[in-house]
C-alpha cells in the first residue's frame, strides 16, 4: 500500500440512532432513576475523585446514553456517596455505580 | 361622546375573554375579527398544558359568555381617527364605530418556518410544525406524518432567540410545547425514540418542571442540549438531522422518520399597521410597546388605546387570561374616570 | 422531496445579470487542474453563442488563494483587486465574470466590506495610485463564470448533441452537484438559488435533461478546506471530507459529479484515487469511480466537443463510462495525444481504481 503520510480521520460524530444502548438499557432497568439526570454537574463538582481521575457521574451518563464504554471511570469512584447528597433529581448516584461494576462484573 | 361601545380588535382569547368582561360590567364590546371564525390559535390548538384541557373546551367557555356582543367576522379596521374624547373608527365592511376606548388583541404570528431554509420546511416531506402536529392531533389528516415512525426529533427555538432571523426574543411557550407534544406522540407511538434538541429548557409556568421529569422518567423522551445545524434527506426519504451534543461535546446525528419544529411567535404582521393608525409605538422586539412591562402592561402612550395578550410580546394562555381581565378593569375605571 | 418548495426558495435567490459586456478573469490553478474548462467557457458562451466577453492577460490573480491561506492581509487582495477593476474600466467593461469560485467570494467580500467601511475603500484607491498610477471604477454586475452558464442553459442545451441520458435505457443520468463553500455560503443572496439550495448547477443538469440528486452531504464542504489541504499535517482531514460526501452519496448511485469550484472538482476526482488505495474502495460500478467535471467540461460533451479536446484524460477518476452511458464518441488511442497529436505520456494506473 502507497504510504500518503496521511489518511481518513477518524469522525468523532455520534449517530444517535446507531449506538449500542445494551448497557444503558441494562442499568436503566435497574437504576430507573437515570433517566432523570439533567446533566447540571453536581455530582461532578463535588465529587472526590474527580479531579484526579476525571471521574464524572454527569460524563457517565452521558457516554452511556451515546453507546460508549466508560469502564475505566468506575475504578476511580471512592464510593463516598457526596454525589448522591448534592443531586437535585435525586438519583441514588451511588447505588447506580455499585450496580453498573455489577453489570460489568457479570460480563 | 355618550354610547357605551368599546372597539376590540382580534377575537382570539385575549379579545374574547376582555369582551366576556366588558359586557358583565356594562359596556358593550365590538369584536372585529379579520378571520372567518373567533378563537385565533386557540381555535386550531388541541390540547393546552399543563391540565391538558382541549382547546375546544376554553373556546366554548370563551364564547359562551358573549351574547350582547358585538362580533364582525372577516373584518378588518380600514381607519381610525382621534376624536376630542374617543376614537372614530371604519371597518372594511363599511361600518363606522364611535368609541372612547379601544383594545388591541391582535396577538401573535406564528414564525414562517421555511425561512430557516436548512431545516427543509416546505421541501422535506417529513417536517412540519408544533402548529402542524397539534392541527393532526386534532384531527386534520397530514401524509407528513408516518404511520409508524421509528423514530421522532422535535427542533426547540425555531424562528426564537434568533438575531439572524431577526427574532431576539424567546417565545417562552415551545419548551414547554414541545414536551407536552412529544408526550403525546409517545403515548400515540409508544414504541417510537423521541429525542428533542434544545438550545436551554426554559420551563418556567406551573407544573412544567414536572412535565418535563415524566417526559424523561416516564416516557424516556431523549433531550440532546444542542441546536440542530441542518437536515437533509436520505434515499429512504428519512431526514438526517444534525446538531452539536454540547454537553459531551461531539457532533451527533439522528435519523429520524418526522420532524417538528417549535415555530416561534411574532408580532402579528397587522399590527404595525394598527399601531400607526393609533400612533402608538412599536417596540425594539415588534410587539407593542406598553407604558412600562412591569405595572401597566396592559395600557398604551394613547389615551383610550389598551392592550391584551400576545401583541405585547410572547404569552401563555394564562397569562392572556390574566391580561384580558385586567385591561377590561381598566378600560372600565378609565371610562368611568377612576383614575 | 417537494421540488415546488425548492422552487418558491429559487424563486428568492434570483440573480437579475445581464448576459453581455462582461470582463473575465481566470482562476490561478484552473489551468493547471482542468486545462480547457477556460478556453471552452470563452469557446461557448463568446464564440458559439456569441455573447460579448472580454479577457486581456494584464490580469493577475485576484489574491484569494494567498488570503485564504493566511499568507498576505485582506488589504492587499483588495489592491490586487483594484488593479483587476482598474483594468476593466480601461478596457471599456463595467461587468466582472470570474472563473474561480474564490475569486467570486473574494470580489463580493471586498466589494461588501468597502460598503460597510467606504473609508477603506478610500485608501485602498490611494495605494493603487501610489503603486500603478491607475484608477477604477467598482463593478455593475459580479457574476461567476457558472451564473452564465446557468443564463444560458437553455441556448446550450437548444445546441446540444448530447443529453444527460443513458443512450441505452433513455434513463436520465443522476447527477451529483457540488457548489463551491465561496459561492454563496457567505453571502447567500449572490448566489442563484441561495445557500442551502443553490440551483446554479442544478439548473443546467435539468436542462440538459439530467436527473439531481439530493444526498444528506450534498451541502458539505468538499474538504479542500486551504490549510486543511496545504498543510501535509492536516491533510487526513481534507480526504475525511471528501469521503464522508462519497460514503453519502453512494447509495444514490450518482453518474458524475458536477462542480463549480477550481478545487472541489480536484479533489472529489483525485481522492477518490486515495481512498481506493487505502481502503480499496471505490464508487462507481465495475471498480471504476464516479467522474467529477467542471460545468464547462459537461457543457462542452453537451455541445459535443471531443472530450480529449476538453482535456478530460486529464481526470483521474476514468471518464469513458459516462462517455459511453451518453453515447459520446470517442478514440480510446487519441486520449494521451495532445495538441498536433504530441504525445503527452500515460499515467501509471492506480492498483485499486480502475482507469483507462
Amino acid at each position: 500500500m502507497i504510504d500518503f503520510g496521511f489518511g481518513l480521520a477518524r469522525s468523532s460524530a455520534v449517530e444517535l440512532d446507531k449506538v449500542d444502548l445494551s448497557l444503558y438499557k441494562e442499568l436503566e432497568r435497574l437504576e430507573p432513576g437515570i433517566r432523570k439526570c439533567i446533566a447540571c454537574g453536581s455530582c461532578s463538582a463535588t465529587c472526590t475523585a474527580g479531579p484526579w481521575s476525571g471521574m464524572s457521574v454527569r460524563k457517565l451518563i452521558l457516554n452511556l446514553q451515546r453507546g460508549k464504554d466508560v469502564s475505566g471511570m468506575l475504578s476511580a469512584c471512592m464510593l463516598c456517596g457526596k454525589c448522591s447528597i448534592v443531586c437535585p433529581r435525586g438519583i441514588n448516584t451511588r447505588q447506580l455505580i455499585l450496580s453498573l461494576c455489577r453489570i460489568y462484573d457479570n460480563k | 361622546m355618550d354610547n357605551k361601545k368599546i372597539l376590540i380588535i382580534g377575537g382570539g382569547p385575549a379579545g374574547l375573554e376582555a369582551a366576556r368582561q366588558l359586557l358583565r360590567l356594562g359596556w358593550e364590546p365590538v369584536i372585529v375579527e379579520k378571520t372567518e371564525q373567533i378563537g385565533g390559535h386557540l381555535s386550531r390548538w388541541y390540547k393546552l398544558f399543563p391540565d391538558m384541557m382541549p382547546a375546544s373546551e376554553l373556546l366554548e367557555q370563551l364564547t359562551a359568555g358573549l351574547e350582547g356582543a358585538k362580533v364582525y367576522l372577516k373584518t378588518r379596521v380600514a381607519y381610525m381617527n382621534r376624536l376630542k374624547d374617543g376614537y372614530s373608527i371604519m371597518l372594511s365592511n363599511g361600518t363606522g364605530i364611535q368609541c372612547r376606548a379601544v383594545l388591541i388583541a391582535s396577538g401573535f404570528s406564528l414564525f414562517d418556518a421555511s425561512k430557516k431554509e436548512e431545516y427543509g420546511y416546505g421541501v422535506y416531506d417529513r417536517v412540519i410544525t408544533n402548529a402542524d402536529l397539534e392541527a393532526w392531533f386534532a384531527g386534520a389528516s397530514d401524509s407528513r406524518i408516518p404511520e409508524h415512525p421509528r423514530r421522532i426529533a422535535f427542533v426547540h427555538c425555531v424562528g426564537s432567540r434568533d438575531l439572524k432571523a431577526g427574532n431576539s426574543q424567546c417565545s417562552k411557550v415551545c419548551c414547554m410545547t414541545a414536551i407536552k407534544q412529544a408526550i403525546e406522540m409517545k403515548e400515540r407511538f409508544p414504541d417510537s425514540g423521541i429525542w428533542c434538541f434544545y438550545m436551554d429548557l426554559r420551563l418556567f409556568g406551573k407544573k412544567y418542571e414536572d412535565f418535563y421529569i415524566n417526559a424523561q422518567k416516564d416516557y424516556g423522551v431523549h433531550f440532546v442540549r444542542g441546536r440542530v445545524s441542518e437536515v437533509s434527506e436520505a434515499i429512504d426519504g428519512s431526514l438526517v438531522v444534525k446538531a452539536e451534543d454540547t454537553l459531551a461535546g461531539t457532533p451527533v446525528k439522528l435519523n429520524a422518520d418526522l420532524l417538528v419544529l417549535m415555530a416561534g411567535m411574532l408580532c402579528n404582521a397587522d399590527t404595525a399597521t394598527l399601531a400607526r393608525m393609533v400612533r402608538s409605538e412599536v417596540d425594539s422586539d415588534g410587539f407593542l410597546r406598553s407604558r412600562d412591562n412591569i405595572y401597566r402592561i396592559n395600557e398604551s402612550r394613547r389615551p383610550g388605546v389598551f392592550y391584551a395578550g400576545a401583541c405585547t410580546g410572547t404569552k401563555t394562555i394564562p397569562e392572556t387570561m390574566a391580561e384580558a381581565r385586567a385591561a377590561a378593569l381598566d378600560i372600565h375605571n378609565y371610562l368611568c374616570g377612576n383614575d | 422531496m417537494i421540488y415546488q418548495g425548492k422552487q418558491k426558495i429559487w424563486s428568492e435567490y434570483q440573480k437579475g445579470i445581464p448576459s453581455d459586456g462582461w470582463f473575465y478573469v481566470r482562476s490561478c490553478i484552473r489551468q493547471n487542474f482542468f486545462p480547457a474548462s477556460e478556453k471552452f467557457f470563452l469557446g461557448i458562451c463568446r464564440d458559439t453563442l456569441g455573447h460579448d466577453i472580454y479577457e486581456t492577460k494584464h490580469h493577475t490573480t485576484c489574491g484569494g488563494i494567498a488570503y485564504h491561506s493566511d499568507a498576505i492581509p485582506q488589504e492587499t487582495a483588495m489592491t490586487i483587486v483594484a488593479r483587476q477593476f482598474a483594468l476593466m474600466k480601461e478596457a471599456g467593461y463595467k461587468n466582472l465574470v470570474t472563473s474561480c469560485i474564490t475569486s467570486f467570494g473574494n470580489y463580493t467580500e471586498i466589494l461588501e466590506t468597502w460598503r460597510e467601511f467606504p473609508e477603506l475603500e478610500t485608501r485602498i484607491r490611494e495605494k493603487l495610485w501610489e503603486a500603478t498610477r491607475r484608477e477604477f471604477d467598482k463593478p455593475e454586475y459580479v457574476a461567476h463564470a457558472s451564473d452564465l452558464v446557468y443564463k444560458f442553459r437553455n441556448e446550450i442545451a437548444e445546441r446540444a448533441a448530447h443529453r444527460l441520458v443513458d443512450v441505452h435505457t433513455g434513463r436520465p443520468l443522476r447527477i451529483v452537484e457540488h457548489i463551491g463553500c465561496h459561492y454563496s455560503k457567505m453571502f447567500p443572496h449572490k448566489g442563484i438559488g441561495g445557500a442551502e439550495y443553490p440551483c446554479v448547477l442544478s439548473g443546467m443538469v435539468e436542462s440538459w435533461g439530467g436527473e439531481v440528486i439530493d444526498y444528506p452531504e450534498r451541502r458539505h464542504c468538499c474538504g479542500f478546506g486551504f490549510r486543511q489541504y496545504m498543510v501535509k499535517a492536516n491533510r487526513g482531514y481534507s480526504l475525511s471530507n471528501t469521503h464522508k460526501k462519497f460514503e453519502s452519496m453512494e447509495p444514490f448511485r450518482p453518474d458524475a459529479i458536477i462542480t463549480n469550484c477550481p478545487g472541489c472538482p480536484y479533489f472529489l476526482d483525485r481522492w477518490q484515487y486515495v481512498i481506493a488505495e487505502q481502503t480499496g474502495k471505490t464508487y462507481g460500478s465495475n471498480g471504476f469511480g464516479i467522474p467529477v467535471f467542471t460545468y464547462e467540461e459537461l457543457a462542452g460533451l453537451i455541445l459535443g466537443i471531443d472530450p480529449w479536446d476538453l482535456g478530460l484524460q486529464i481526470h483521474q477518476v476514468a471518464v469513458e463510462p459516462l462517455l459511453d452511458k451518453m453515447g459520446v464518441p470517442y478514440n480510446p488511442g487519441t486520449k494521451y495525444l495532445g495538441l498536433n497529436e504530441k504525445d503527452i505520456m500515460r499515467p501509471g494506473l492506480p492498483s485499486a481504481l480502475k482507469c483507462f
